[in-house]
C-alpha cells in the first residue's frame, strides 16, 4: 500500500503545526485527519515506497506493506534511522531475518558548511565558487 | 454512511482562494538536486539587494529524484579526461548531443561531489590493500586525494541514504530558510507584458491552504525533473507507484518552458531502463561492481553471443564501444523477448559465488570467507536499501536470496528525462567561450547567446532534467548545472535594467489555476458519486486515459516499443481530444488540484514527445522505441537535432532539423 499507519501508535503529531509524515512526503500522500488525530496515506497507488514517512515518524507508527499487485504477503523491510546510521531489518515471507547497518552521514545534522558570506571573484567568467583555471577542451574535432 | 458525492481529500478546495503577490529578482522553481545547487551557489554572486525565492512542491529535505537516496554517484570525472566523458555520453546517446554542454558539465561536476563529501555524504574509499571501505571509515577525502571505489569508469559508490537531506541542508541555509517556500506548486511561467520573448514571473498554488501565489521576477530557473506516468506502466494497480523514476515528476519542466516559447530539443528521446522486474531496483552495481551477467530463458548469456555482436554491427560506430550504448543493450534484450527466449535473468547467484570461489582459490580460510561474504552480502542489499527499498521488499516477499537464485530483469515503461541515460529537454545556450561553435540563424540553431543554460526565452533558465541533448549528468551533474545557472542568473539581473510586468492580472491567473475547483463545485451535485459525473473528469481517470493512448499507439510496452507514422497519427488525435477534455478536469480538494495540474503538464510534454518521433523519420534509439516504417538508424539524413518551438501568440508548433556539431575529435570516435 505501500506505507500504512498503525492507529495505536500514531498521535497525529499531537496536532502540532507540522505533522511529520505530511511534512516530508515527496508526493503529497500522507495527510492528517483532524477529527481522528491520525494520519493516513491518501493515494496508495501513487506511493514510491521511498520510506521518507517511515523514517521520519517520531512514534514509529508507519510501516510498508508491499504492493498488492506483485508482492506476496509476509515479508517486511523496516528501518531504524539515527543521526549517523540506519539499521534495516529484512523479514522474509519464510520467517528468515537479516539485518544490515549502514552509515548515512559523517557530520552532525546542521553542520554542513554553506560558505556563508563567501563571494566569487568575477561574474563574467565561468568559474564557480572555489574554482579557478577552468580547462577548455583539447583533442578537438 | 454518506453518499460519496463530496471531496475525498482532507483539505477541501474553495472557489475563491486568497491571492498572494510576490515580487523578486530571481525565482527558483523546483527543489531537487539542480535547484539545491542553484540555492547553494547563488548568494556567492548576488549581493543582498537581490531578492531570491525558491518554490518546491514538496519538502527540500526529501524532494526530487534523490529523495529516497542513492547508492552511487554516477558522474565523477576524477582521474579521467573530460574529453573522454564527452565521448562516452556522445556514443551512449547515439551521436546526437551538445558536446559544449557536456564538456562544460564535466569541468564543474567534481567540485559538487567534493562539497557533498565535505557536507557529510559518506563516500566509499579504497584502502592501501585495495579493499573497499564504507564512507564512515577514516580515509583521505576526495579533496585530499582519497581513492573512491569506482564501479564503472565514471561511477563511485556512496552510502547515500541521506544524500538529499545532506545536499538540501546547506542549500536552504545559503539561500535563507525564509526564502524557501515549500508545498507551493508552480504551474505556469509568465511572459512580460512589454518585452518580447522575456520572462516576467510565474504562478502556482499552495497544496496546504487555499492560496494562489503570483510571482514577478526578472530571471527564473525551472528545474522540476523529468516525466513519469506518461506511458502505461507494467504494474497498473498499487504498483503503479513503483515507477523507476520518481512518480512525482510530471513533465512540468518541459511543459512550463515550452508554453512560453522555449525551444525544445530531442524530445523524441526517452529512457526505458532495463531494471529488476516489478521492484525496479537498480542494475548498475550488479553489472559493474558485482560483474553479473544476464541470461535468457535458455540459460544463454546472449549479450556476448556472436549473434549479438553481428546485430550491433548494424549500428556503427555506436555498437562498437566496449560498453554498449544503453538503448542497444535494451535492443538485444527486446529481441530475446520477442523471439520467446524470456525471461531474462540477472545471474546474481553466479556473480556472488564467483567472488567466493576466487577467494577460495587465493587460499582464504573458510572463516575469513564467511566474513568476506557478510561484507559482500551487505553491499548487495545496500544497493537496494539506499535507493529502491521496494525491490528489497519484493525479495523479502518472494524469499529471494541473491546468492541462491537470480532475479528477472525487464525493460520498463518509457520515461522522459535529460539527466540520466536520456537527453530530451530544452535547447539552451552553452558557455560564452571561443571553443563553443558560432552558428548563424535564430537561437533555436545557435549554441550560445549570452548566458550559459539560458533557454531561447530571455531570463528563463533550466538545469538537470531540463537541459536537453546532454545526458549522463545524474545527481552530481544536475547539482553542478544548478550552480552554473545560479551565477548566470545573477549576471543576467546585473545586465538587465527593465522592471518585469506580467501581462495578466493576478485574479485572472487565480481563476485559471482554480478552474478545476470551480467546475467541481458547479457540478458535483448532479450525481450521487463525485467521481462519476457527465460534466467533468477526475485527474486519476484522465491520467489512465493518457497512459493507455501512449502505450497502445506511441510505442509503449504493449507493442514492445514499436510504433509507426500511422499509429503516431492516431496517438496525436487522441491527445488532442485529451487536451480538450483536460479543460474539464475537476478537483474537490487541494491534492486533486495538484494532480489536475500535473496532468496538464504530462499531456503537453507527451504531445511534444510524439510530435518529435513523428518528425524524425528513422529509429535513432532501437530498444527505446522503433518506427516500423523507418526501422533503421539513418545517420546520413538524421544525425541532427530535432528542435521544436511553440509560438504562444499563434498557438502553433514548428519542428525543424538543427545541425549537430562535433567539438571533440571523432577519430578515434572513442
Amino acid at each position: 500500500m505501500p506505507s500504512y499507519v498503525d492507529p495505536s501508535k500514531c498521535d497525529g503529531c499531537k496536532g502540532g503545526d507540522k505533522t511529520a509524515c505530511m511534512y516530508i512526503c515527496p508526493n503529497d500522500l500522507m495527510v492528517l485527519n483532524v477529527e481522528e488525530m491520525r494520519a493516513y496515506n491518501q493515494e496508495p497507488d501513487a506511493c514510491w515506497e521511498c520510506y521518507s514517512c517511515v523514517k521520519i515518524c517520531p512514534q514509529g507508527a508507519i510501516a510498508v506493506r508491499g504492493y498488492d499487485d506483485f508482492v506476496p504477503l509476509g515479508g517486511q523491510v523496516h528501518p531504524m534511522r539515527s543521526s549517523d546510521s540506519i539499521m534495516w531489518t529484512v523479514k522474509f515471507r519464510n520467517g528468515n531475518v537479516k539485518r544490515f547497518k549502514f552509515p548515512i552521514r559523517t557530520t552532525a545534522e546542521g553542520a554542513a558548511n554553506e560558505y556563508a558570506g563567501e563571494k566569487g571573484a568575477n561574474l563574467d567568467d565561468e568559474c564557480l565558487l572555489l574554482e579557478s583555471d577552468l580547462p577548455t577542451p583539447t583533442k578537438l574535432a | 454512511m454518506a453518499l460519496p458525492n463530496k471531496p475525498r481529500g482532507e483539505i477541501a478546495a474553495v472557489v475563491d482562494p486568497e491571492v498572494v503577490e510576490h515580487s523578486c529578482d530571481i525565482l527558483i522553481v523546483g527543489g531537487g538536486m539542480a535547484a539545491c545547487g542553484a540555492a547553494f551557489e547563488i548568494k556567492k554572486w548576488a549581493d543582498d539587494s537581490l531578492k531570491i525565492i525558491l518554490c518546491d512542491k514538496a519538502a527540500m529535505e526529501r524532494s526530487g529524484a534523490v529523495a529516497q537516496g542513492l547508492s552511487a554517484i554516477n558522474t565523477y570525472i576524477g582521474e579521467n579526461a573530460i574529453e573522454d566523458y564527452v565521448k562516452m555520453v556522445r556514443n551512449d546517446l547515439m551521436g546526437v548531443v551538445r558536446e559544449d554542454l557536456i564538456y562544460d558539465l564535466g569541468r564543474h561536476v567534481d567540485e559538487s561531489v567534493k562539497l557533498f563529501e565535505e557536507w557529510g555524504l559518506p563516500v566509499w574509499k579504497k584502502d592501501a590493500d585495495g579493499n573497499n571501505l564504507d564512507g564512515a571509515k577514516p580515509a583521505p577525502t576526495l579533496r585530499e586525494g582519497g581513492t573512491p571505489v569506482r564501479t564503472g569508469k565514471w561511477q563511485i559508490m556512496i552510502n547515500g541514504e541521506s544524500y538529499k537531506c545532506i545536499v538540501a541542508e546547506p542549500a536552504k541555509k545559503a539561500l535563507g530558510e525564509e526564502n524557501c517556500m515549500e508545498r507551493i506548486f508552480i504551474v505556469k511561467m509568465l511572459l512580460d507584458k512589454n518585452l518580447d520573448n522575456t520572462i516576467a514571473g510565474a504562478v502556482g498554488f499552495s497544496t496546504r491552504e487555499n492560496k494562489v501565489h503570483v510571482f514577478t521576477c526578472k530571471a527564473a530557473l525551472v528545474a522540476c525533473g523529468g516525466a513519469v506516468n506518461i506511458f502505461r506502466p507494467r504494474s497498473t494497480g498499487e504498483g503503479k507507484g513503483r515507477a523507476w523514476y520518481p512518480v512525482w515528476n510530471a513533465g512540468s519542466t518541459y511543459t512550463m518552458c515550452a508554453q512560453v516559447g522555449a525551444t525544445l530539443t530531442m524530445m523524441e528521446n526517452r529512457f526505458t531502463p532495463a531494471r529488476f522486474k516489478d521492484g525496479y531496483g537498480p542494475v548498475g552495481a550488479w553489472f559493474l561492481l558485482f560483474k553479473a551477467k544476464v541470461q535468457n530463458g535458455l540459460g544463454e548469456f546472449y549479450a556476448g553471443s556472436d549473434a549479438a555482436k553481428e546485430e550491433l554491427k548494424n549500428y556503427m560506430p555506436y555498437g562498437a564501444s566496449a560498453v554498449t550504448p544503453t538503448c542497444l543493450r535494451n535492443h538485444l534484450m527486446v529481441n530475446e523477448f520477442k523471439a520467446g527466449r524470456g525471461p531474462i535473468y540477472m545471474a546474481t547467484d553466479v556473480a556472488l559465488n564467483a567472488f567466493l570461489d576466487e577467494k577460495r582459490e587465493q587460499g582464504m580460510s573458510e572463516k575469513d570467507i564467511k566474513k568476506f561474504w557478510k561484507h559482500l552480502e551487505s553491499e548487495a542489499w545496500e544497493d537496494f536499501l539506499d535507493m529502491s527499498v521496494g525491490q528489497a521488499g519484493l525479495w523479502a516477499g518472494m524469499n529471494i536470496e541473491p546468492e541462491k537464485t537470480g532475479s528477472e530483469i525487464m525493460p520498463t515503461e518509457p520515461y522522459m528525462l535529460g539527466s540520466h541515460s536520456g537527453c530530451c529537454g530544452i535547447w539552451t545556450s552553452g558557455p560564452m567561450e571561443d571553443w563553443v561553435p558560432e552558428v548563424d540563424g535564430p537561437r533555436s540553431h545557435q549554441y550560445k547567446w549570452g548566458y550559459n543554460r539560458m533557454t531561447t526565452v530571455d531570463g528563463l533558465f533550466t538545469a538537470g532534467d531540463g537541459v536537453g541533448a546532454s545526458g549522463h549528468k545524474f545527481s552530481s551533474g544536475s547539482h553542478a548545472e544548478g550552480r552554473i545557472v545560479a551565477k548566470q542568473m545573477v549576471k543576467y539581473c546585473r545586465d538587465k535594467t527593465h522592471t518585469p510586468e506580467i501581462a495578466q492580472s493576478a485574479q485572472e491567473l487565480a481563476d485559471e489555476i482554480y478552474a478545476p475547483v470551480k467546475l467541481y463545485h458547479e457540478h458535483v451535485g448532479a450525481t450521487t458519486h463525485q467521481d462519476v459525473n457527465p460534466n467533468y473528469v477526475k485527474p486519476s481517470g484522465l491520467m489512465m486515459r493518457l497512459m493507455k493512448a501512449t502505450d497502445e499507439y506511441g510505442g509503449g510496452v504493449a507493442t514492445y516499443y514499436m510504433t509507426s507514422g500511422k499509429l503516431l497519427g492516431i496517438c496525436m488525435d487522441l491527445l488532442r481530444l485529451l487536451r480538450e477534455d483536460a479543460e474539464k478536469m475537476a478537483a474537490g480538494d487541494l491534492h486533486e488540484l495538484l494532480r489536475a495540474w500535473e496532468n496538464y503538464h504530462r499531456i503537453w510534454c507527451v504531445e511534444a514527445h510524439i510530435r518529435h518521433i513523428q518528425f524524425r523519420e528513422e529509429s535513432r534509439y532501437p530498444g527505446f522505441y522503433y518506427r516500423s516504417d523507418f526501422p533503421t538508424c539513418d545517420d546520413e539524413n538524421w544525425k541532427c537535432f530535432v528542435n521544436s518551438t511553440y509560438d504562444p501568440k499563434a498557438g502553433e508548433w514548428k519542428c525543424e532539423k538543427v545541425e549537430c556539431i562535433n567539438i571533440i575529435e571523432t577519430d578515434p570516435w572513442l
